[in-house]
């Protein structure tokens, strides 16, 4: 029976089972695995908005800071006692006392010490600089009333933004019924103004809330990426280029690469530790500095831009390097010719992606003592600076209410700044992009 | 009297009577057609093998290709055709483990002799490849780079001349005269083509070598490209590997027919399409199994 | 259903090839048949067979229409190369020479309607030996086509030198005949042709064993074919 099974060489027709129920199953399958997918992405979507929205509603009121406007009478026997108007003696000035005057005035029925110090709680101990600002840009005003906002103390700043729960009982808040009362007396004269918060941006840290800012850690991270940049860019391409093109294919060249990959997954902390043994500890070089931690950071970075490079370098076509060669190319110019103009896209995504990773790196630098209480803006690379996800990590760290909204505004900055700079890897992308 | 030399005739005719021999079935006689009077050979190559690692692609090839004449080497895929073009401007160097033995002489002058600079001898003989690769940059640039790292040119003036010059040649020049500053990428696939080969002419090779130059075009840009070959073959000599026996037929003075590495048969390219001498060859070009 | 070594890959071209040999073959045997008869007639005085010879001719012009088309059809549809192309072409000029040897059969058929009506000639017992030589050498020939034999085809052109001495004799004796009656010169001159005609159909025939040799090696019989016809020789004397 068998033999004669095998003997027929006609084999039965078979043909395609075109039956509705098959086809419909095999629709059902396809559109089940595309909800897979659109799950998934509506998941991540979730995850990030939620997170997006926390940090918004947190912080967006940090871009704004309440403000008391008084008439300030700038009075000479405060600030100018010895009467000579020399900027000397206007810088000794008490502006602060100034400015107390001018609320009192407010309220001429406070009169006990006790309350006089509370009354003195509402205004920021920053609140006089203003004054002195004006009175040194203009000497002319001391003598005179003027109609000025001052900065406002944070916990005032908190009242005014909704923030301190008016149904806490007394001895739970920051704030006594009385100051309560007052702060709503000086909001039905319209004393209190809001106003955009130029200042986050511009000061550095400080132990007050309403006067810290962002700007000394966002010029320590500036100065800290672009030392990583600096350092890693032509020395990982640089690599990336002799390893690809030009390094023999052999054991040295294997364990090199293991190596290399095996670099980018190495903890940054360990990176860290290795900048205050080596660079601190050897080098000697200045604690908290951004050229130690842009030289950490480039650490950090090396591996994953020749990584990127050298898949940027392979993904050129074959052909445009045999075109080269063809007309006669030597090897140098065929790579610096043809092949690296090709990859400079790819090689920039990989820098830029990168360097943002570096930019939100926050445990290699605290190593490297870039944790400090900074309160001036750095100048240059060798002076103690923070970077923004320190800052963001020391804000978070203070028990102050008004920290609250600074962390969140210091968080929404550096992504705002992480959102610029992939947004400038795919614009150098589309740029530099050839068709081939 | 008429008989008597008819006898004698067909006596003579006796002795030189033979059966169509094959010449290279043996791989250590060297073919008879080596040499032929008045056709000085350009290049020589004598006992060349090639090795991929452990693997041998190429078994003792003898070739002649004759001067400003166009040499065709058809064979399946995987005969080794490519491969030995390829040796000819030494493009198998790229190549990690490729090892080539043997000679190969240009104009008398060994191409693989160590003190030989590489980047020149390519520079003399050009090639031209399977898919149009131009470089993704102007029209102007494909063809004025090579002129530029071989410090062709002067001036823009002598530059510009090369760059017409070349296209002029290529049959392309009326076709983009007027966007030289366009990428060559946005050319139609057969001007892509000629473009590749006016960048070859631009170096003023003396020999060019095409590999497949037409798999990838229709049969009105292959007949373009295959015009222009014949006109090229006044000034160079030119070497193609070609999957499609037509075209053999059509563009070539000498084919060679190579098979599982060992080049089998080479001759006029009439005598190849007519009567070849080899079983093999035979085999291939009439499309029966060998 | 597996393709035999030496097959073509594409099997309907090895279909078509084998039905142009087939073709050529029937012409062969066709003209073969009509040399025979038109002798035959011219023998036996029989002027029906004889003008049956002339009929069918057509059919042998029909199949030569037939190869042309083929192929003409080859040429362009399979691009035939080296063996195939020398095959094609071969089939092409065998055709046309087997298609002049029916014509010259014809020619004869219509010669023997004509000599019927006179008295029987002496000299036309010499050329149904002469036809049997001329057969011999054409299914030679067409055997050699078939089986592909050089050698063969080699040996049958060869043996033309005896048609043509063999005509170079009846001549001579024709011309006897002639000068001794003059009555005799209508009736001789017919025979005369057509002994001409059998030494042309031979001539056809080693054309035919030319091809032969030149479709199996690739190069022509380059030798002089050898000459037996000293006609010319003869008339100058």
């Amino acid at each position: 029976m068998t033999d004669a099974v095998l003997m027929t060489p006609v084999a039965k027709l078979r043909r395609p089972d075109l039956s509705e129920g098959r086809i419909r199953r095999r629709y059902a399958a396809e559109r089940r695995f595309r909800l897979y997918g659109m799950l998934a992405i509506g998941f991540a979507v979730f995850m990030l908005g939620f997170l997006a929205i926390t940090v918004i509603l947190q912080g967006y009121s940090a871009f704004w800071q309440t403000r008391i406007v008084l008439d300030v009478n700038i009075d000479p026997a405060e600030i100018d006692p010895q009467n000579t108007r020399s900027p000397e003696s206007l810088e000794q000035g008490n502006y602060q006392a100034v400015v107390r005057n001018a609320l009192r005035t407010q309220f001429p029925d406070v009169t006990s010490r006790a309350d006089r110090r509370e009354l003195n709680d509402f205004l920021s101990n920053a609140a006089g600089d203003k004054i002195k600002r004006m009175v040194l840009a203009n000497p002319a005003l001391v003598g005179t009333t003027q109609h000025v906002d001052v900065l406002a103390a944070d916990e005032i700043d908190m009242l005014a933004k909704g923030r301190i729960d008016r149904a806490v009982p007394e001895g739970d808040r920051p704030l006594k019924d009385q100051q309560i009362g007052w702060f709503d007396k000086l909001k039905q004269d319209g004393r209190i103004v809001s106003s955009f918060n130029v200042g986050f941006f511009t000061t550095g840290d400080s132990r007050e809330p309403e006067q810290a800012g962002v700007g000394g850690a966002l010029m320590g991270s500036f100065l800290t990426i672009l030392t990583a940049i600096v350092l890693s860019l032509p020395i990982s391409v640089a690599a990336a280029i002799y390893l690809e093109e030009f390094a023999p294919k052999n054991r040295i060249t294997d364990i090199i690469e293991i190596n290399i990959n095996n670099l980018a997954a190495v903890p940054s902390i360990v990176f860290g530790l290795l900048g205050l043994a080596v660079l601190l500890g050897f080098f000697g070089l200045p604690r908290g500095a951004p050229l130690v931690g842009g030289m950490v950071l480039s650490l950090m970075t090396l591996p994953t831009i020749i990584i990127a490079t050298r898949a940027a370098l392979k993904a050129v076509p074959p052909s445009i390097r045999e075109a080269a060669y063809g007309v006669g190319a030597s090897k140098q110019q065929v790579v610096m010719h043809h092949v690296l103009p090709l990859a400079m896209p790819g090689i920039m995504t990989g820098a830029i992606i990168g360097t943002a990773r570096a930019m939100g790196e926050s445990a290699a630098v605290l190593m490297i003592g870039m944790v400090a209480f900074i309160v001036d803006i750095p100048k240059s690379i060798t002076d103690p600076a923070t970077v923004l996800p320190v800052q963001i990590y020391l804000w978070a760290d203070a028990p102050e209410r008004a920290f609250v909204e600074r962390t969140s505004a210091g968080i929404m900055v550096m992504l705002a700044f992480l959102v610029l700079m992939n947004a400038a890897a795919v614009v150098v992308r589309r740029k530099f992009e050839r068709r081939w | 009297m008429a008989l008597a030399a008819q006898k004698t005739q067909q006596t003579a005719d006796d002795g030189t009577m033979e059966p169509g021999g094959t010449l290279l079935t043996n791989p250590n006689v060297k073919p008879a057609v080596a040499a032929r009077a008045g056709e000085p050979a350009k290049m020589v190559s004598r006992q060349v093998s090639v090795f991929y690692g452990q693997k041998q692609a190429l078994f003792n090839v003898d070739l002649d290709v004759p001067s400003r004449q166009v040499t065709a080497l058809i064979g399946p895929s995987g005969c080794g055709k490519s491969t030995y073009l390829r040796c000819l401007n030494r493009m198998n160097d790229v190549i990690d483990n490729c090892r080539v033995t043997g000679d190969i002489t240009l104009d008398g002058e060994n191409i693989y002799d160590p003190k030989l600079d590489v980047v020149m001898l390519r520079a003399r003989i050009g090639m031209v490849f399977q898919k149009p690769n131009p470089f993704p940059k102007s029209i102007y640039d494909n063809i004025a780079y090579g002129p530029r790292i071989h410090g062709m040119a002067h001036n823009k003036a002598e530059l510009d001349d090369i760059v017409q010059t070349s296209l002029e040649r290529a049959g392309l020049w009326n076709e983009v005269k007027d966007r030289l500053a366009q990428p060559g990428t946005g050319l139609s696939g057969g001007q892509q083509q000629r473009l590749c080969i006016a960048r070859a002419i631009a170096v003023s090779p003396e020999v060019i070598l095409m590999d497949e130059p037409c798999s990838a075009l229709d049969p009105i840009a292959t007949a373009r490209i295959e015009e222009l070959i014949d006109e090229l073959r006044e000034n160079y000599t030119i070497i193609i590997v070609t999957h499609s026996m037509q075209q053999a037929a059509r563009v070539s003075q000498k084919t060679a027919f190579f098979h599982l590495g060992v080049l089998v048969e080479w001759g006029d390219t009439e005598q190849i399409f007519t009567a070849p001498r080899d079983e093999r060859t035979q085999g291939y070009i009439t499309g029966r199994f060998g | 259903m597996l393709n035999k070594p030496g097959d073509h890959i594409v099997k309907s071209f090895d279909e078509d090839l084998k039905h142009l040999s087939n073709v050529i073959a029937e012409m062969g045997g066709l003209a073969e048949a009509a040399l025979t008869r038109a002798v035959e007639a011219l023998v036996r005085r029989n002027s029906d067979l004889a003008t049956q010879v002339v009929q069918d001719d057509k059919r042998i012009d029909a199949l030569e229409t037939e190869v042309g088309q083929m192929t003409v059809r080859m040429l362009a549809l399979r691009q035939p190369m080296a063996q195939d192309l020398r095959e094609v072409v071969a089939a092409i000029k065998i055709a046309s020479d087997i298609e002049r040897i029916g014509d010259y059969a014809k020619n004869i058929a219509k010669r023997a309607i004509v000599l019927s009506t006179h008295a029987p000639m002496k000299p036309a017992a010499s050329i149904p030996r002469m036809s049997q030589l001329a057969l011999q050498i054409i299914k030679d020939v067409l055997d050699a086509y078939i089986e592909k034999d050089a050698e063969g085809a080699r040996a049958a052109w060869r043996r033309d030198e005896e048609v043509d001495e063999m005509y170079n004799s009846l001549f001579r004796e024709m011309l006897t005949y002639m000068m001794e009656d003059p009555r005799n010169i209508g009736p001789c001159t017919h025979l005369l042709f057509i002994a001409k005609n059998i030494e042309r159909i031979g001539d056809h025939a080693t054309n035919v064993a030319e091809i032969v040799y030149y479709l199996v090696h690739g190069r022509s019989l380059d030798e002089e074919r050898p000459k037996g016809d000293t006609t010319n020789v003869s008339i100058d004397d």
